[in-house]
């Protein structure tokens, strides 16, 4: 045995120290595993201390070692501190190996004997596996400097402008008309009661203006090639109709258009937009698009009435524009798609979509907004009656077995900032149905209590249904809240002029689909799953995506500034390093052991493995490759192996585990 | 009196999930049976049924399989992988003679030390009862297969 190994244990204190025969386990490897090149075995108080280091860097000068192992937390804690002591002392990082004898022993099992013996075991495997590792360099990437943002709402124009300001160029795509998402449709923002608009306006047209921004509105990613640092994509720019280098947006188009279409996004279906249009008046960028759909030249072949009256020279209506298709490069990229909002029909019992005064909230901070459908009257669905009565309804399609089980998060504040609303510029009665009142940030709790010192009525219980049967004559011709409310025991029937159902907030329906584009995944709900929930919330596991706003979770718009700026905060880092490096734990392919069978194609989430017809056999991009090693446990070939976790280590470590190695086997 | 049967049980985990999850259960200070022994694997897709295998002919009682949630899957989908080969390897030790309980597959992510712990000693438990797999030492026959294996392997110059 070529090898020469040194173990070193660790007490933490008494935290190992109190369940494991700390010394004795030392002295028993140094004994027992001293033929499978152990040539010291030592225990110390505190491993991670600079004392603990050095004892192992002075061990590697002196004893010459070639191997480390150190039994102490798990290597998700201190992993890279020891490698990095070794690194110090001229040994490769990856010849150290960590194995936990504190999570996976001494915290989790109370019988000493039993868990010394574990902890033998343990070391015994790690022996075994770090025979077999090899030195390993990590991979050396270049960064392209320019990054791709996709979706234009909060999140993503924060995360534009934070990159595009510290002087790197952006690319920003959105599949709208224009950039603006969810927060471009509110009228005001809790808890502040800010105007939406005029709070995100001004970033809008920062966006547009922006020397370092490319803006592709009316535009979607259809495909992304290459690797963090290199990314390829391909986006389909949809075609406007309207020629951008000459119109003006002087909106002459939409007005003269005489095709009128309920519009189902901006509007949320309680307004009507025309054939040609923006969706709204501070849109950016400014032109228009033709909904092919519903304009009636692109149906009858006859109009052509935004044509005939466009002002400009020349003309900036082309019917015969085509979609493009674009490639872009790009190091890094951000994605900010956002939610959608749960879809209130699914909870036929609250009357949705039947019922005509019952009201979504989408709907409702349409009809508040000044620029909307009502000119910021509060109404009911005949547009002139004012409501006396109106109850909010929480937790629609949130927080319930039957829909979605997580808390949407916003929609709390969301019923406050409408009861408050509806008190302010009605004087109606307004009853609160919740389960729980969450107002956990700041100037939330003030708010909540502002509203109840407004005369707010809160009634703690689901509804159970909204329904226009009366039974009571003050019930007829009203919208009836069945409730039971759980803080008294009683159940009431509510009569009210109008029922505002707080919906909550789900992932794209496309998001999964999306995610796959970019090789990302989605968790049990459907949002995308961080890199780490807490120490990493906008990083993903693929290298060089970010996650930013809803796409990650639900939040309000504060959060998602926030993590727009986080997202743009770690690709700046990126792109300043210039070359980053990554971990070398990869997949690779021996060429004259594969048989070109091509099983491991398919199995790659991540696009790694190729097919070279030339050769006829299979190969893997280490940048792409994200270590899972799927593809090594299914080559029958036996052809791939993978770096850091490869069969040889795996085995070995079995056969250490199970102490095979100190009574070697007789065939 | 007859001493109690303490079954060897080798565990394998996905380094994202129930890896985390074994540590929750540890800072967690949470007690489960010390009959487990865990490698680390990036994915429970790498898990080569030849592993679990390995682990049975070399003294293991049982094998514990864990990943991430259907969905939850660092690596996407690679845990499919896992429950696919799951499902034929049972067909393979009940074929080899080998009761198919005793490879167990649990999903446990990196929130649940407490599902992780509790699954562990009912594994244990249920290991127990089956007994020892019996075969007082290593298998050799097994043991030469690995080396015509890798005989076979080697690529003629």
């Amino acid at each position: 045995m070529s090898e020469k190994i040194g173990v070193y244990v660790c007490h933490c204190g008494t935290n190992i120290a109190g369940t494991v025969d700390v010394k004795g386990v030392a002295e028993w490897a140094a004994e027992h595993l001293k033929h499978r090149g152990v040539v010291i075995g030592r225990e110390y108080k505190f491993m991670c201390s600079s004392l603990g280091q050095e004892l192992v860097e002075k061990d590697i000068k002196e004893l010459g070692l070639t191997r480390v192992i150190v039994a102490a937390c798990s290597p998700h804690l201190h992993e890279k501190t020891f490698r990095t002591a070794c690194e110090r002392a001229g040994l490769n990082p990856y010849l150290c190996e960590m194995v936990s004898i504190r999570e996976q022993v001494s915290w989790v099992h109370a019988d000493k004997a039993a868990a010394t013996e574990k902890s033998k075991a343990v070391i015994s495997g790690g022996v075994e596996r770090v025979l077999h590792n090899e030195p390993l360099e990590p991979i050396r990437v270049p960064i392209h400097a320019d990054t791709l943002v996709v979706g234009g709402g909060i999140a993503g124009i924060q995360a534009a402008l934070e990159i595009a300001d510290a002087g790197y160029h952006v690319c920003l795509v959105e599949r709208e008309p224009s950039i603006g998402g969810h927060m471009a449709q509110f009228d005001k923002t809790f808890p502040t009661l800010d105007c939406s608009a005029c709070i995100l306006t001004p970033k809008m047209v920062d966006v547009g203006n922006h020397p370092n921004i490319t803006l592709l509105t009316w535009s979607e990613v259809v495909k992304v090639d290459g690797f963090v640092g290199n990314f390829k994509a391909t986006i389909r720019k949809k075609a406007r109709y309207v020629n951008t280098d000459t119109c003006t947006g002087c909106g002459i188009c939409w007005e003269k258009c005489p095709k009128k279409v309920v519009d189902n996004v901006y509007e949320a279906g309680l307004g009507n937009r025309k054939a040609i249009y923006t969706p709204f008046a501070q849109a950016v960028p400014r032109y228009p698009v033709i909904d092919v759909e519903n304009c009636t030249y692109f149906k009858n072949g006859k109009c052509k009435a935004c044509q005939i009256f466009c002002p400009t020279e020349p003309n900036s209506i082309n019917f015969d524009q085509k979609d493009e298709m674009l490639e872009v490069q790009a190091g890094n990229i951000i994605l900010a798609t956002g939610y959608d909002l749960f879809d209130a029909t699914r909870i036929p019992q609250y009357g949705y979509g039947k019922l005509p005064n019952v009201f979504t909230s989408l709907e409702f901070e349409r009809m508040c907004n000044a620029a909307g459908p009502t000119e910021g009257k509060i109404v009911l669905r005949d547009k002139t009656t004012t409501p006396k009565s109106v109850v909010i309804v929480h937790c629609v399609g949130s927080r319930d077995e039957n829909y979605n089980k997580y808390c949407s998060g916003i929609c709390c504040m969301q019923s406050l900032k409408f009861a408050h609303l509806v008190m302010e510029r009605t004087g109606a009665e307004v009853y609160n149905c919740y389960i729980d009142i969450r107002t956990p940030f700041k100037d939330y709790e003030e708010f909540y209590k502002r509203v109840l010192e407004e005369g707010g009525h809160f009634i703690r219980g689901k509804v159970a249904e909204v329904t226009d049967a009366a039974r009571l004559p003050e019930e007829e011709g009203k919208l009836i809240v069945q409730v039971e409310d759980t803080l008294i025991g009683k159940q009431r029937r509510i009569p009210v002029d109008m029922v505002i159902l707080s919906a909550g907030i789900e992932p794209r329906h496309d998001a999964k689909e999306v995610g796959k584009l970019f090789g990302i995944a989605c968790g049990a709900s459907g949002w995308y799953t961080e890199k780490h929930p807490k120490l990493d919330p906008v990083a993903t596991m693929t290298e060089g995506i970010y996650i930013a706003g809803c796409v990650q979770g639900p939040k309000d718009i504060p959060v998602s500034v926030a993590q727009g700026a986080a997202a743009a905060a770690r690709v700046l880092g990126k792109i300043q390093q210039g070359v980053i490096s990554l971990e070398p734990i990869k997949a690779s392919i021996n060429e004259t052991q594969c048989s070109g069978c091509r099983i491991c194609n398919g199995l790659c989430p991540f696009n790694a493995i190729a097919f070279i017809e030339d050769d006829k056999v299979s190969s893997i991009n280490p940048a792409l490759c994200q270590g899972c090693g799927t593809c090594v446990a299914a080559c029958p070939a036996g052809a791939i192996s993978g770096t850091g976790f490869s069969d040889a280590q795996i085995i070995a470590q079995i056969d250490g585990l199970l102490l095979r190695n100190l009574e070697p086997v007789e065939a | 009196m007859t001493e109690q049967f303490e079954p060897t049980i080798i565990g394998f985990t996905c380094n994202w999930c129930s890896y985390r999850a074994a540590d929750l259960a540890g800072t967690s200070r949470m007690k489960y049976a010390p009959n487990v022994r865990l490698i680390r694997m990036m994915c429970s897709g790498r898990l080569d049924p030849t592993f679990v295998l390995r682990a049975l002919s070399g003294g293991a009682d049982g094998v514990m399989i864990t990943g991430c949630h259907p969905g939850e899957c660092h690596y996407i989908e690679q845990n499919y992988k896992a429950l696919r080969r799951f499902l034929l390897l049972r067909r393979v030790l009940t074929g080899l003679g080998i009761e198919p309980e005793r490879v167990k597959l649990v999903w446990a992510s990196a929130a649940e030390g407490a599902r992780f712990a509790s699954e562990t000693t009912a594994f244990v438990e249920e290991i127990r009862k089956l007994g020892p797999l019996n075969w007082g030492k290593p298998v050799a026959a097994l043991e030469n297969l690995q080396e015509e294996v890798s005989k076979l392997e080697e690529v003629p110059a």
